[in-house]
């Protein structure tokens, strides 16, 4: 079961690696996106694919019957959908507002903090 | 049925907690805590001040007594939940993290008091202060946290409220800074969170004193190299190393003058900090393998930030490449990984917190007193405020490492480390940073204090609030430079605590596991 995961997650890195290697940013955007998600099958399979039990221990049991599914990966998955999901939320507004005050969308030409043609200091009084 | 009673001391740590240990988790609790009594007072702007200064002084306080406590008594554990380790996410303070949270905290307090003037009713009004005590949560988090994926978490909480800072004011300078900033440090913690996913996937564990035992025995079969050069990469990036630094001199000048200085304190630290944690206590022997990679690392990012400052007309986007110059220095330390190259890395981290906070207060003082950050245009500081010129003085000096301030005992300890194993390239190199940024800030000092002003300067004077803690700061490094001893030895018993880890992984697993 692991290999068609591994392929699977193959191909999330290197779309996300196409789209965040753009210069427009609705582009990085989706690709971050992308990248998330990415991560998220990554630990799922670093976890091992065991059954689809789940990890409940019966009655008059001290540990489980037969093996199970592990919990913690999907603990961790958790934690990280919610705080990819909140970075992206932030990042769609940051992207949103550059377009509105910049008035674009191309990443190469947001030159407002770093200008193209900053002078050098002097160099004497 | 009835229900027989459990042996629950095979899953729980049954011992009461000793009340002095309550104070790992203290830092970031009170600092969440805080944060959130700020965000319900956010309409009653005249209060925020008030209330966040007597909260971070209160943080100093509890990270000075964990300090106190963790030298008395070696590292010390806390797990969440009272699950044994390696099961129960554990907050572990060593010397070294609480070291790191002392300086955080005392930086964070004085830029608190510097922003009491410096950041204005809108500022407040979106959240300045609320921001940064979630900010320095998740930098004391990070700093005591025992757990791997902890520290991700730790992470991503400092990184959400930094974005919240960088972009206060929402200039569209500082959405363009805001921008690169944002999705860089995004994919760099996603780059830390993938090798954790693989380090999971190898260990079975987060704990990070249980993967450092597992390391060390089973490092032949086990995959350590790609760990070890997936956190370099990831930890780089955060660190602003030399070909992952591009998103710090693209951002850092654009905030209110008080983030910046907290970013410069604080942000880029604790990637040296996971670095340190990581390779020298994790994966000591692939970092051995990887020295020579790392000294390049260093040397090219200690070149790259002090060229990039004498080409900067703008002190902010100086100071920025200052900050890199200063992270090479660091990596220079990490890559040698002897005492003297570990001790150097964190001493220097320590005084670079410091002195790099008070550098951009200064520069905020001459912008704010010049109405520009041009060197071109700058001039006449030093008639108008001699206190003001003494104070940047030192600190030019302190960034330069020369003596007697706090930079030279680290520039040294770092150079003698890397001549010891005849790295006599790596030594030059450390000097000839120094030499090229003492010539970055020297022409500062000439130009901007020197200089006869051209026209008249602002005649408000400069507010002691905000002059307070540029003081304390100045006070610090010199002090630190004449006296360092005691600090020294401190140093020696941290890095030598992360280079051997048996007394942090004794205070995790108390019968050895």
């Amino acid at each position: 079961m692991e290999v068609p995961f591994v392929l699977l997650i193959g191909l999330f890195f290197s779309a996300a690696v196409y789209l965040m290697l753009s210069k427009f940013l609705v582009r990085v955007l989706l690709g971050v996106v992308l990248l998330g998600n990415a991560v998220n099958l990554l630990i799922f399979t670093n976890g091992r694919i065991l059954r689809e039990v789940p990890p409940i221990i019966p009655a008059g049991h001290d540990v489980p019957k037969a093996l199970t599914a592990n919990p913690l990966p999907q603990a961790l998955i958790l934690t990280a959908i919610v705080i990819s999901f909140s970075f992206f939320a932030f990042l769609l507004v940051l992207v949103y507002r550059a377009y509105q005050d910049l008035g674009t969308d191309n990443g190469n030409e947001m030159r407002l903090a770093e200008p193209e043609n900053d002078p050098l200091p002097p160099t004497g009084y | 049925m009835a229900v027989t009673p459990t042996d629950l001391s095979a899953a729980l740590v049954m011992t009461p907690v000793a009340p002095a240990d309550w104070l790992v988790v203290l830092p970031p609790a009170w600092c969440i805590l805080a944060g959130a009594v700020l965000l319900m007072a956010r309409k009653s702007l005249h209060l925020q001040g008030f209330l966040a200064v007597p909260a971070l002084a209160v943080l100093v306080l509890l990270d000075a007594l964990l300090l106190a406590h963790v030298a008395e008594n070696g590292p010390v554990m806390m797990v969440m939940g009272r699950w044994l380790p390696p099961f129960g996410i554990a907050f572990t303070a060593d010397l070294t993290g609480v070291l790191f949270a002392l300086a955080g905290a005392v930086v964070a307090l004085a830029g608190a008091v510097h922003a009491l003037t410096d950041i204005d009713g809108s500022g407040r009004r979106y959240g300045f202060y609320p921001f940064l005590l979630l900010l320095m949560a998740g930098v004391s988090g990070a700093f005591l946290t025992g757990d791997i994926f902890n520290l991700y978490v730790w992470f991503e909480v400092l990184l959400i409220s930094s974005f919240g800072l960088i972009t206060l004011g929402s200039e569209p300078r500082q959405i363009d800074g805001a921008i690169k900033y944002a999705f860089l440090n995004l994919i760099a913690t996603t780059l830390f969170l993938i090798t954790t996913g693989y380090l999971y996937g190898i260990f079975g564990t987060l704990n990070m004193a249980d993967i450092a035992t597992k390391a060390a025995a089973g490092r032949a079969e086990l995959p350590l190299m790609t760990l070890a050069m997936l956190y370099l990469t990831a930890f780089g990036m955060k660190a602003a190393a030399f070909p992952v630094n591009f998103w710090l001199p693209a951002s850092y000048h654009t905030p209110r003058i008080v983030v910046s200085a907290l970013f410069a304190g604080l942000l880029t630290k604790v990637g040296i900090y996971a670095l340190l944690r990581t390779l020298i206590m994790l994966f000591p022997v692939e970092r051995e393998e990887l020295s020579f990679v790392i000294a390049l690392t260093g040397a090219a990012t200690m070149l790259l930030g002090a060229l990039g400052a004498l080409g900067q007309n703008d002190i902010r986007r100086l100071l920025g490449y200052l900050v890199i110059s200063g992270i090479g220095i660091m990596l220079a330390g990490l890559s040698l990984g002897s005492p003297g190259g570990t001790g150097g890395a964190i001493f220097y981290a320590l005084h670079s917190m410091v002195v790099m906070t008070g550098l951009y207060m200064a520069a905020g003082l001459a912008g704010r007193l010049s109405g520009t950050f041009d060197l071109s245009r700058l001039g006449g500081l030093y008639t108008r405020s001699a206190l003001f010129s003494a104070l940047s003085l030192v600190l030019f000096f302190a960034v330069s490492g020369l003596p007697p301030f706090s930079g030279f005992w680290p520039k040294v300890m770092v150079a003698k480390a890397a001549m010891d194993i005849g790295a006599w390239w790596l030594a030059a190199v450390v000097f000839l940073s120094g030499f090229l940024t003492t010539i970055a800030v020297g022409r500062v000092f000439l130009l901007a204090y020197w200089r006869p002003a051209d026209g008249a300067l602002a005649a408000e004077a400069i507010p002691a609030s905000a002059l307070l803690p540029l003081a304390v700061l100045t006070v610090l490094t010199v002090v630190f430079g004449l006296f360092p001893d005691a600090l020294l030895s401190t140093i020696q018993l941290a890095a030598q605590g992360l280079a051997d880890p048996r007394a942090y992984v004794g205070s995790v697993f108390p019968g050895g596991n």
